[in-house]
Order: structure tokens, then C-alpha cells, then sequence
């Protein structure tokens, strides 16, 4: 079934470079990249009921890896993209069998521990890493030889792997896996007694999201040419969960919406605002306070709370 | 043999400055169920507050009152954010944890604007900025002396819980909240007084790891996930596993940056894995059944 | 002797220092009706969790048709044939009626490892749902949100569940326990129609909702079994009268 406003949205999006300046076209594949990283997350937060503060590592574990294949040992495009993937998706599928031995509090402790870690290697195995310096000098990758260092060029390969990624986590969240992942989430203990393998059903959702991450990541060091630790910091994957709450983690696109969100004040912010962190904080605390199920049901229900009350 | 006596005791110190941070923490789960990911931003300030102090030269207050100062007011900082933001959100432990992580981030972006980002060394205290000469060996006497505060503050802590009101309430909360409630015991009184002493401990702390890291932007990011590696060790809610967990991976964290310098930080992870792998609930905590 | 269905032998489980199940053995054969009485906390419901498989035992030992199941995982032993009701609700309340059935049918299925089609478009498995849901009468709410069940509903639409499962041993926990005197006798029609391939076991507080529906009582009590016989022995045992009068 094909709905008419989205149809006109994708048209805006795929006209967009004909009409928004290069800054604008810049802004739009970063808001994809933070989109995409919000989507796989709320696979884990919204329909797993597991909330990571990690997620960030699996993006910036990918670019690294994509950078140092590619700078330090010269290898292609296509191999170091490949290569890039398959280890984050293996490092997922290490950190889960880990981490979701607990679930809840314990379960995000643990994922913090270990994105911290990564964060902590980055920045020290300098031999590697490059430590604080970090990895540059990265070309964008050319697929058929098409070069991608323009603004649209960049904008529109973003735009086409997003609708993939969006397609694939969509279908996933909505297919009989993802109707299990969900009872998982409501009823665990319901959810065993009728047959099904709690722990294998986070951990495939886990080494999923992880895979998804890894994909923002490879696009994401190829926008910025560039990855440094703080990429991999707390306050990254922090960001990206504020977007899936900020958006509402209950639906499919309100994580897009926060990513959105959350992508345009940085941008915006930095022009007024030096202590980004601290903005972030008060973001936190407002979304949390005030509209903790997302800023659009959030919204809605103030409204008829006011509306209620003037009656 | 000298090399081997400095490395035992930074490991030990920063076990006790572990311990101190980690037990806050510790208790602060156990009886309220919130991670509080503040912690480490209460180090840190705590750090600074008494970097600060010390550094306009106050007559009056040496390093002993700096580190009592820091932490009463990081200890009434943790109360206004327990009793103000993390009241309202009981019942929700995400969001509790969420406004935790926020709150951490203002503080450090706060110490950096007030304090800029140099950091700030903390003097060693002068009575004891001499190393004690035993035969050929010196020890660094200052580190000694962080051992020593937190063995202290462990017994202290130790005799709270097992052996006052106080302490038979808090273990009673911890058990089990709800009975707690019925048996009258302020929960609410309780919850404040918890978090503002696990806050309190933490600024103390920083104070006393003054010498060894002195105050700077990111102290709390570095010591907020190694407490957490403790108390997942550990256990969470267990005193016991937070004191074991602390001087293992003070040991693990000093002698791996030493050895390994590269991966150090790697290396941390071996032991949680393990422990998690084998016991989820840590060493010595509770298993949810 | 034919292989009971359940076989218990010298069940015990301590909780720190407390037995809440002391030296259980018992014997279910294949299609019998048993009942499980006692009062609160005689440990009925440890000794189910202990089947299925929540709870590990201190020791002794639970033989599911002649497999050994200490030890194994819930998720196996549903897959083993175990199904069961709980006391308190642990349905999907969120979700309509017949998402909740097509859950427990699909927990043993190999869809349930499906990414990529929805359940919706699992017709056979819809159908199988209704029917399951027509068995408890339930098949006009398929599409109500289980929220907006009566509390009468929500116990037959886990029975439901229990029953989509095609069982081969059923463990209702206290079916009629908060229903009405209509509900009860609408469950208790619904438990008597429960073909004998499935052996049943139920606990049950009341004892007379229950009776005529099962063959053989064990009575509980403290954890200990103190009367297990046929029903007409049980109910005149001196012991299930000192239980149910010191009531």
C-alpha cells in the first residue's frame, strides 16, 4: 500500500540537493547517518525492552577498523567496508553473549562498561589508533568508480543505504520474530513457558542492531574522512538513545524524528551554545522530566491535559 | 624491589579510592535500584572543589578539611538531585538512570567553564609528603595512608550496616522494600540519607585522589566505568564484593597500565567477563531469582 | 506398568533456610486428572514452578514421560509437551486476543524464527487461533485488546494458551480462583472437555469447585504431601479434615 505523503516525502528527499544549499544537503545525510544508528538502537530499546548505552561502540568500532584498513594498510574500498562489517558484527555478537547474561540496570551497566573500554583502547593503543590524534586522511569510497565527494553525491548513496537499512529494521521489527522479540519485552516469563529461547532471541537482535550500527558507522567515518575516540564516547551513545526517547522508542519513526531532532540542535547549537555536553544534559533532563514517552505523544497528551483543564 | 613496593601501593590506593567510589554506588543500587552514572561526576567534583580550596591557601583549611568540605557539599548537591529530580521519577529506574547521565554531564561541562581545562594538582599533605624509609625500601607514605581511609571507612561502613538502626533499616530496605515500608521504616528519610552519604564518600574521595590524579576534565569518565567494573564484579548491593572488587581491579589497573601499557585498559575486561560469564549476579551479590 | 506422565520422586527445595518443599513423590499417569490441595503456602505453586522448570529443586528428581527434566531450560520442556496456567495474569495486555494466542502458537513452531513475514500474514496460523479462541468462547473478542477483558476472560483466555499448545501435560494453577459462580461453571465445563490425551494436574483452594472433575487428590501441606489417593479416600483421609477445618 503506497501512501501518498510518503511518496511526496521521498521525492522532496531525493530532489533535495536541487534546492537546499550545500550546508543543508550536509545536515540532511548527517540527520540519516544519526537516523539509522537510532533505528537499529530502538530495535534494542523499544522492542527488546534492553537498554544499551554502547551502541555508540559499534559505530566507531566500524569506522576505525573501516580507517585503519584503509590508511594504514592500504586496503580497498570494498574489502575494508566488508571487513568493517563483519568485525563489529562479530564484536556484537561477543559483547552480547556477554552483557545480556543480566537484563535492566545490570544490562546497561555492563554495555557502558564495555563501550567505555573500547573508548579507553582507542585512545590509548595509540600504535594503532592513533590515539588522540586519530585516523585520517580517509577517501570516500567510489563505488563503479563514482567518485562521492560531493555534497549531493555523498547525500544521495546516505540516502539510498538509509532506505535499505529503514526497509530491512522495518520488516525485521514487524516480521514473527519481531512479534516474539516484543512478548520477550512484556512477558519473558510467559514468553518461556510457551517455548521460546529468551536469551537467543536478544542475543539475534542484538548482533542485528549491532550489524545496522556498523553500516552508520561505515557511512559515517566516510562523510567525516575522519574518526577520532570521542566518537566512541559515552556521550555519543548517549546522544543516540536521547533521539530514540526524545522521538518515542514505542514506534517505528519516532526514533528518526529524535535522531532528527537531536542531529539539528548540535548543528544549530554550536554556534551559541560551547559546552555541548551540558545542553545535552538539559535535553536529557527536560525529555526525561517532562515528556518521557517522547516529545510527540508527549505533546499530545499536554495538549489535552491543558485543553482539559481550560474546559 | 623498590619498583614492585611503588606499584603494590598505587595498586592498593587506587583500590581504596575504588572502594570508596564503588561502596557509594554500591548502596545506592542495592537500596534504591538507581545506577546512579553521576558518581563519577561527583569525584570529580569533589576533586575540584578541593583543589580549589587548597589552591588559594586558606589559613585554616588544610587537606583534611578541604576533603571533609568537598564532600558535605557534594553529599548536599546529591541530596537536592535525589530529593528534587530522582523522586519523581520512582518508579521508573530508566529514567533514573537517564537523568543520572544527564546531571553527570552538566557537572563535568559546569567544572570545565568554572575551572577551565588545565588540570589542577592537589598537594600532597606536608605531614606526610615523605616517603617512609624502612631499611634500603621507601614507601610513599601518602598512598599508605588513602589504604588506610579506606579500610577505615570500610569498618565504618561495615559497623553502620550491621550494627546500627541506621544500617538495620538500610538492609532491611535492600531485602525487601516493600516489608520495609510496612514495618515503618522512613523509606523516604532513608533513600535521601543513603544517597547523600554514597554522594558525600564519592567528593571525599576525589579530595583524596587529589595527589595521585590531580583535578582534571574526564576524571569522572575515567573513573566511573572502572566503579562500575567493581560493582559488577562484586556484586551489586554487597559491601563485601564492592571492598574485594576494588582492590582486584585496582591490582588488574595498575600493574596491566604498567606491564601493558597499550591495553591496559583491555585488560579490565577479562575478569568482569569471567565473573559475568560464570555469575551473573557477581561474586558476591544477591541472584534475582 | 505404563510410564506415568509425571514421576516426582523425593522432591525437595529449600529456600536460604526455609523448605517450602519437603520429600514430594508423586505419580501422574497418562491422562489422569489429578488435584493438588492445600492450603496457602503449602508450597503448590513451588511445586509447579519446579516442573516447569522456573524454580531449580534442592534435590530429587522430575521425570516427564520417563525423560529426566531436572535441569532443563522452561522454553525445552514446553517443547517437551509441558504447558501451564499462572496465578497471577501474565498475558500480553497490550495486544489483541488472538496476538496472544498465535504467540503461544507459534512458540513451538519454527516461524518463530521468521524476520521477514509478519503474523499477519500467517493465515493458517489466524484460523488456528480462532478455533483455539471458539474453545473458550472467546472466538467474538479475537480483535478486543486483552486490557479490556474481564477478569473472567483473561483466566479463559489463558487457558486458551495453555490449550493452543496441544499439551501433553497441563498445569492449571487455581483456574477459578476470583470468578464468579457463572465463570466458574463456564470453566469448569471448559477444563471437563479437555480431551484425556492431555493429562491434567490442577491446584485448587477450593476443593468442591474441583472434585468432580479430577480422579486422584494430593494434599499438600507445609511442602509435605500428607494424603494421596483416589478422590473418595482423599476427601475422607483424617488428615484433609484437620487441614480444611483447622481453616
Amino acid at each position: 500500500m503506497i501512501r501518498l505523503p510518503l511518496v511526496f516525502a521521498l521525492a522532496a528527499l531525493i530532489a533535495l540537493p536541487a534546492y537546499a544549499g550545500e550546508f543543508y544537503v550536509n545536515l540532511a545525510s548527517q540527520v540519516l547517518i544519526a537516523a539509522i544508528v537510532a533505528m537499529s538502537l530502538n530495535l534494542l530499546v523499544g522492542y527488546g525492552g534492553l537498554t544499551s548505552l554502547g551502541h555508540a561502540s559499534f559505530v566507531g568500532f566500524a569506522a576505525y577498523v573501516y580507517a585503519w584498513l584503509t590508511t594504514r594498510l592500504g586496503a580497498g574500498n570494498g574489502v575494508a567496508s566488508v571487513s568493517a562489517l563483519a568485525a563489529t558484527t562479530g564484536l556484537a555478537c561477543v559483547f552480547g553473549l556477554v552483557a545480556l547474561r543480566a537484563t535492566g540496570l545490570a544490562f546497561l551497566m555492563i554495555t557502558l562498561a564495555f563501550s567505555q573500554i573500547l573508548w579507553g583502547l582507542a585512545y590509548r593503543w595509540a600504535s594503532v589508533t592513533n590515539g588522540d590524534n586519530g585516523l585520517s586522511g580517509i577517501t570516500r569510497l567510489a563505488p563503479f568508480g563514482m567518485s562521492l565527494d560531493s555534497a549531493a553525491g555523498f547525500y544521495w548513496m546516505t540516502l539510498g543505504v538509509s532506505l535499505v537499512a529503514f526497509l530491512a529494521i522495518a520488516a525485521f521489527a514487524g516480521s514473527a520474530f519481531g512479534a516474539t522479540l516484543r512478548g520477550v519485552r512484556d512477558e519473558p516469563r510467559r514468553m518461556a513457558a510457551l517455548g521460546y529461547n529468551i536469551r537467543l532471541i536478544r542475543w539475534i537482535t542484538f548482533v542485528y542492531a549491532g550489524f545496522w550500527a556498523a553500516v552508520a558507522g561505515l557511512l559515517y567515518v566516510n562523510y567525516n574522512k575522519y574518526i577520532h575516540p570521542s566518537s566512541l564516547s559515552i556521550a555519543n551513545s548517549a546522544e543516540g538513545l536521547l533521539g530514540v526517547i526524545a522521538g518515542g522508542s514505542g514506534t517505528l519513526g519516532g526514533p528518526i524524528a529524535g535522531a532528527a531532532l537531536i542531529t539539528v540542535l548540535k548543528n544549530y547549537s554550536s554556534a551559541y551554545v560551547e559546552r555541548w555536553n551540558m545542553l545535552l544534559g538539559f535535553v536529557f533532563l527536560a525529555i526525561v522530566l517532562v515528556v518521557p514517552e517522547g516529545i510527540v505523544p508527549g505533546l499530545q497528551r499536554l495538549s489535552a491535559h491543558w485543553g482539559v483543564r481550560k474546559q | 624491589m623498590q619498583f614492585w613496593i611503588i606499584q603494590i601501593l598505587n595498586s592498593l590506593a587506587l583500590g581504596g579510592l575504588l572502594f570508596l567510589l564503588s561502596s557509594g554506588f554500591s548502596l545506592i543500587f542495592g537500596l534504591q535500584r538507581i545506577a546512579n552514572l553521576t558518581h563519577g561526576a561527583f569525584f570529580m567534583l569533589g576533586a575540584y572543589i578541593g583543589a580549589s580550596l587548597l589552591r588559594e591557601h586558606i589559613p585554616g583549611i588544610d587537606f583534611w578539611l578541604a576533603a571533609l568540605i568537598a564532600g558535605l557539599l557534594v553529599a548536599l548537591l546529591g541530596g537536592l538531585l535525589e530529593r528534587l529530580v530522582l523522586r519523581r521519577l520512582a518508579g521508573n529506574p530508566l529514567g533514573q538512570v537517564l537523568v543520572t547521565l544527564g546531571v553527570a554531564f552538566i557537572i563535568s561541562d559546569a567544572c570545565l567553564m568554572i575551572w577551565g581545562g588545565d588540570p589542577i594538582p592537589v598537594p600532597t599533605p606536608q605531614a606526610i609528603a615523605r616517603p617512609l624509609i624502612v631499611g634500603k625500601l621507601a614507601f610513599p607514605t601518602y598512598r599508605l595512608v588513602v589504604v588506610g581511609i579506606a579500610f577505615a571507612v570500610a569498618a565504618g561502613l561495615y559497623v553502620l550496616l550491621e550494627k546500627t538502626r541506621l544500617g538495620a533499616m538500610i538492609r532491611a530496605g535492600v531485602d525487601d522494600m516493600q516489608i520495609a515500608r510496612a514495618v515503618g521504616i522512613r523509606v523516604s528519610v532513608l533513600f535521601t540519607c543513603v544517597f547523600c552519604l554514597g554522594a558525600g564518600i564519592a567528593g571525599a574521595a576525589g579530595v583524596l585522589g587529589g595527589p595521585i590524579f590531580s583535578a582534571y576534565p574526564g576524571l569522572d569518565a575515567d573513573m566511573l566505568p572502572l566503579a562500575l567494573i567493581v560493582v559488577i564484579l562484586g556484586g551489586v548491593g554487597s559491601l563485601v564484593g564492592a571492598f574485594i572488587g576494588s582492590f582486584v581491579i585496582g591490582a588488574i589497573y595498575t600493574f596491566g597500565s604498567t606491564l601493558f601499557p597499550d591495553v591496559a585498559y583491555f585488560i579490565l575486561f577479562l575478569p568482569m567477563i569471567v565473573v559475568i560469564a560464570y555469575r551473573p549476579e557477581g561474586l558476591f551479590g544477591r541472584s534475582r531469582a | 506398568m505404563t510410564t506415568p506422565a509425571l514421576d516426582i520422586q523425593n522432591l525437595f527445595k529449600k529456600f536460604g533456610g526455609l523448605p517450602a518443599t519437603r520429600d514430594v513423590t508423586m505419580r501422574v499417569e497418562v491422562g489422569e486428572r489429578r488435584l493438588i490441595l492445600g492450603p496457602n503456602g503449602a508450597g503448590k505453586t513451588t511445586l509447579f514452578n519446579q516442573i516447569t522448570g522456573d524454580i531449580a529443586p534442592t534435590s530429587g528428581s522430575i521425570r516427564l514421560f520417563g525423560l529426566e527434566i531436572t535441569g532443563l531450560p522452561p522454553s525445552r520442556r514446553a517443547h517437551l509437551g509441558i504447558a501451564r496456567t499462572y496465578q497471577i495474569i501474565t498475558l500480553f495486555q497490550k495486544d489483541t486476543l488472538e496476538h496472544n494466542v498465535m504467540l503461544a502458537l507459534l512458540g513451538l513452531s519454527r516461524r518463530r524464527y521468521d524476520m521477514f513475514r509478519s503474523l499477519a500474514s500467517m493465515p493458517q496460523m489466524r484460523e488456528k487461533a480462532r478455533r483455539a479462541l471458539g474453545q473458550v468462547g472467546l472466538d467474538q473478542l479475537g480483535q478486543r485488546k486483552v486490557s479490556e477483558l474481564s477478569y473472567g476472560e483473561k483466566r479463559r483466555l489463558e487457558i486458551a494458551l495453555a490449550l493452543a499448545q496441544e499439551p501433553k501435560l497441563l498445569l492449571l494453577d487455581e483456574p477459578m480462583a476470583g470468578l464468579s459462580t457463572n465463570e466458574r461453571a463456564t470453566v469448569r465445563n471448559l477444563i471437563a472437555s479437555i480431551p484425556r490425551s492431555t493429562t491434567l494436574v490442577m491446584i485448587e483452594h477450593d476443593m468442591d469447585s474441583a472434585l468432580s472433575l479430577v480422579d486422584k487428590v494430593t494434599l499438600l501441606h507445609y511442602g509435605q504431601v500428607l494424603v494421596d489417593g483416589d478422590r473418595e479416600s482423599a476427601v475422607a483421609a483424617p488428615q484433609t479434615r484437620e487441614v480444611y477445618l483447622g481453616l
